[in-house]
């Protein structure tokens, strides 16, 4: 179109943290930027410093801690932050967010929408509680044209300009059009994808086989074992894609095999360390008590056990997790049943 | 039994509505009818440009043309029906002669040949779809319609057809009307109103356009099988009521662009139409889980019009009221259950036949439907804008919060209004959904429902190893569940049912809440109940059994979409 000089509002990323900052300072490239923090004082902060967890941002990066501004600044936003911390988010978004706001959001987790679920186990939690973050937007805010991103995007990478790609993906091509123009530059790649609730997924499950991978390591095993993994932990992604109605395709693209590979290789994600840790010995409670910033996968674990109630399937890699995390089993116990599990078939897809 | 968080709606039969909008003069579908002609030119012109603009290259505009006029003749030569028009052949053989002589002009020379073509063939369907709607007819039609209807109800109360033409009793005690009746007359007037219903049996459009002229509403245009315009009894009264005509053997890009125009003008002018958008009635007796998008998306681009002519105003805002139409007892149902199976088990082609193809069919098929002691129930939903959002009684969009949303606001890209084919394909694939979910969420939930879904899920999980088709293959002599058994599940189906109708999930019947046994009884007594071979009976040990399992299986299905089998 044309008239793109004439209209040219900043974008607005919802969450400093590392991941928030790199996507930031990756559209400062193409537009000027502003930078929502949680907090009036990390907003300060970053004002005074320019720059955020000892990474320099860009001089067209703003940020602020008024959600109100940012909505009404920017037509496109992008949130990450953390699931656990996205229903807040998205209710106080909602008395501003418009239809002609496009969201792409960036986190990688699941939410279940029924009170105190963990504890009460009488309470079947089915599809239909659980809720992508898109879903979340679509359901409680007036957002439709919404997106998400997914890929192979270790932060710290990124942050480094190292050469990477992601997918955006969306049910509008407007959308999709929209990310790609403002996040593609020479060092970064924007490839499209129409099936948002695949992408997200792939997003979602890798977490729990990178917290698996962290724990082959953390025992001291090598390639032979990763890469079985990653087969496998592929495998019961596809599966528990399909339980919750998604296509194979997106668990074969960019944003799956390409982002499990990353993240079950690498001690810069999250959940790898998690698993890394836990593979030394190290109690659950200790390492999460230790970490800055959240690991979706464990969380996820404990969704999709619970949901498997409802909907029967073995899962074993993410089963034997959950026992392992919950104490009931040790890491070298479940690496022994996951060594004997009868499932003797490579591949049965398409 | 779990507790109630609020009250289901008692049904006030005795309520009546008076007409809205005295004066005729101002109906947009009786200014319609008036100008008929100039209507007609006004969507030829409109469906001729849309073409040109689809099929911009002269070469490819030709082979369409080619390419209608061969399913065109196809399709007359394997499949005529009585309301054909007689110059049928003749038309379309002139069209293949002037094709033809395309080869001996020049390109100008061709250029021009090709559109008169083109605008013949559109203007002719043109005129084929649109109505022959009288005003002068409508009164008289609606007050035939309730007379009639009158008529056989009473027959049907006293079982005696020598009280035929008594009326102590009207049609209102036997059809219940519950939900927004007020809300949708409210919107009628200040808006154009688009009603989709549930489609289960023949009889809902007879149904829902008495419930549209008991609510004093005015005329509804609606798309109406070309086929019932072959029985002279239905073409009377479609072409006095609005219908317009839908022709489902034409696939042809010139025909269907030809009806979304129409539908997308008469839209754009304010008036209020009917979709039946499952298309076809629910054969296996689900509430609608995919719609065609085809008709709604009409309504989109009728929206995104009127904005850009102006900002949103009085009567230039669209509307979507979901209806769900309720019976205990579908008459078709072991004809449709068996197509149904038959499509899907064995993926077997099979040629699609109407049932009631003959005026003296049909008016059996009336008169066995009110003889036989059956309420309906139908359920009015609150009204939409085209995107989901509830809106109020001014027809304002409103907000979770309650805030008042613009909804120009979704047209709009970088501060514009822009048009965007795919963004309005995604923005009728979304209210597919959200009526979808409306359907459910006002579903009015009755034991007969219930009771045929608890004992069909119990079956199922007696028999986990056996496939659907191998349950519904099962003997009727090997199936009985125990009371007890029956009884215990049900309790927990109802339990789910209230926590739904408590979350606004779903709606319910007030005689669902009565004593445990008196519901099933009822239940029982009342689900298919006119069926030579009932659903579901109780035998003298009080166990559950079954005289024909399809039934049960269709009457079961009106309650898939909940997950309540998670429950049980």
């Amino acid at each position: 179109m044309s008239s793109k000089n004439s209209y040219d509002k900043p974008v607005g990323v919802i969450g400093a943290g590392s991941f928030g900052s790199a996507i930031a300072n990756i559209l400062s490239k193409n537009s000027d930027v502003i930078l929502y923090a949680r907090t009036r004082e990390i907003a300060e902060q970053i004002n005074k410093s320019k720059s955020l967890q000892g990474k320099e941002l860009s001089d067209r990066i703003k940020p602020t801690n008024d959600l109100q501004l940012i909505t009404d600044r920017c037509d496109v936003l992008f949130p990450i932050v953390p699931s656990e911390n996205f229903p807040e988010l998205i209710d106080d978004l909602s008395h501003f967010l418009k239809p002609y706001h496009i969201l792409i959001h960036g986190t990688k987790g699941l939410i279940v929408d029924v009170d105190g679920w963990e504890e009460n186990k009488d309470r079947k939690v089915i599809r239909e509680d659980v809720y992508t973050m898109s879903r979340l937007i679509r359901e409680r805010t007036l957002a439709v044209r919404i997106g998400c991103l997914a890929g192979p995007n270790l932060a710290k990478e990124l942050a480094d300009e190292h050469p990477a790609a992601t997918v955006v993906a969306s049910h509008f091509d407007e959308v999709i059009r929209e990310g790609q123009r403002l996040l593609r530059n020479d060092r970064f790649q924007v490839y499209g994808s129409k099936d948002l609730l695949g992408i997200e997924l792939t997003g979602v499950l890798k977490n729990i086989i990178a917290i698996a991978a962290g724990a082959l390591n953390g025992m001291g095993f090598g390639e032979n074992a990763r890469s079985l993994l990653i087969s496998r932990g592929l495998i019961e992604m596809i599966y528990l894609g399909q339980m919750f109605g998604a296509n194979t395709q997106a668990f074969l693209g960019l944003a799956g095999i390409g982002d499990l590979v990353a993240t079950c290789s690498s001690t810069l994600s999250r959940n790898f360390t998690v698993g890394e840790r836990l593979g030394k010995g190290e109690q659950l409670s200790d390492i999460l008590g230790s970490m800055e910033e959240t690991a979706e996968g464990i969380n996820t674990i404990k969704i999709i056990v619970r949901l498997m109630k409802a909907y029967p399937m073995r899962a074993p890699i993410t089963e034997s997790l959950n026992k392992v995390i919950r104490g009931d089993m040790t890491i070298e116990e479940a690496l022994r049943f996951l060594m004997k599990s009868p499932f003797s078939i490579d591949f049965d897809f398409f | 039994m779990r507790r109630l968080t609020r009250i289901p709606q008692v049904i006030d039969t005795s309520k009546t509505y008076e007409p809205i909008l005295f004066d005729d003069e101002v109906w947009p579908v009786v200014k319609l009818a008036k100008n008929r002609k100039e209507f007609i030119e006004r969507v030829t012109e409109e469906s001729f440009r849309r073409l040109k603009k689809l099929r911009p290259n002269l070469n490819a505009m030709i082979e369409e043309l080619e390419l209608t006029r061969y399913r065109e003749k196809l399709r007359y030569k394997t499949n005529p029906w009585k309301v054909d028009p007689d110059d049928e052949v003749i038309f379309w053989n002139s069209v293949k002669s002037r094709l033809v002589d395309l080869d001996n002009a020049d390109k100008t020379k061709k250029q021009e040949l090709v559109n008169q073509i083109l605008w013949d063939i559109v203007h002719r369907y043109v005129q084929e779809i649109t109505g022959n709607f009288k005003p002068s007819h409508y009164r008289l039609a609606r007050r035939i319609i309730k007379f009639g209807f009158a008529r056989l109800l009473n027959a049907a109360r006293i079982k005696k057809f020598g009280s035929f033409w008594r009326g102590d009793l009207t049609l209102q005690d036997k059809i219940q009307i519950t939900g927004e009746a007020e809300q949708l007359r409210k919107l009628a007037k200040i808006g154009t109103v688009v009603i989709v219903p549930t489609h289960f049996s023949n009889l809902d459009s007879i149904l829902i356009g008495w419930v549209i002229h008991t609510l004093g509403l005015p005329p509804f245009i609606y798309g109406a099988g070309l086929n019932l315009f072959n029985m002279e009894i239905f073409a009377y009264f479609m072409n006095s009521l609005g219908a317009y005509k839908v022709d489902r053997r034409k696939k042809n890009l010139i025909y269907l662009e030809s009806l979304r125009t129409y539908s997308s003008m008469a839209l754009q002018d304010g008036c209020h139409s009917l979709f039946f958008p499952g298309g076809t009635r629910s054969r296996s007796g689900k509430l609608e889980n995919r719609l065609k998008l085809g008709l709604l998306g009409t309504a989109i681009e009728a929206q995104r019009i009127n904005y850009e002519k102006g900002e949103e105003g009085r009567h230039n805002k669209i509307f979507i009221v979901p209806v769900v139409t309720n019976y205990n007892f579908v008459l078709e149902a072991p004809v449709l259950i068996r197509n149904y199976l038959e499509r899907k088990g064995q993926e077997r082609y099979y040629v699609e036949s109407d049932r009631y193809d003959k005026s003296g069919r049909i008016l059996k098929f009336l008169i066995e439907f009110f003889t036989k002691g059956n309420n309906i129930s139908v359920s009015i939903g609150r009204g939409l804008d085209l995107f989901g959002n509830y809106v109020n009684d001014e027809g304002m969009s409103i907000d979770s919060h309650g805030n008042r949303i613009n909804s120009r606001d979704y047209f709009l890209f970088k501060g514009k209004i822009s048009a965007d084919v795919q963004r309005e394909e995604e923005y009728t694939r979304m209210l597919s959904e959200v009526i979808i979910r409306e359907y459910h969420r006002i579903n009015r939930v009755q034991s007969s429902h219930l009771v045929a879904f608890t004992a069909f899920r119990l079956i199922r999980n007696q028999y986990k190893n056996l496939d659907l088709y191998s349950v519904l293959r099962l003997p009727t002599d090997e199936i009985e569940i125990k009371y007890s058994d029956f009884r215990r599940a049900f309790s927990k189906l109802r339990n789910r049912i209230i926590e739904l109708f408590n979350e606004h999930k779903v709606d319910m019947a007030t005689h669902l809440t009565e004593d445990l046994d008196k519901v099933i009884d009822l239940g029982i007594t009342n689900v298919g109940m006119y069926h030579s071979r009932r659903p579901l009976l109780k035998n003298k040990k009080g166990n559950i059994i079954t005289q024909d399992i399809n039934n049960m299986y269709y009457y079961h299905n009106r309650m898939d979409g909940y997950e309540l089998e998670k429950f049980l």
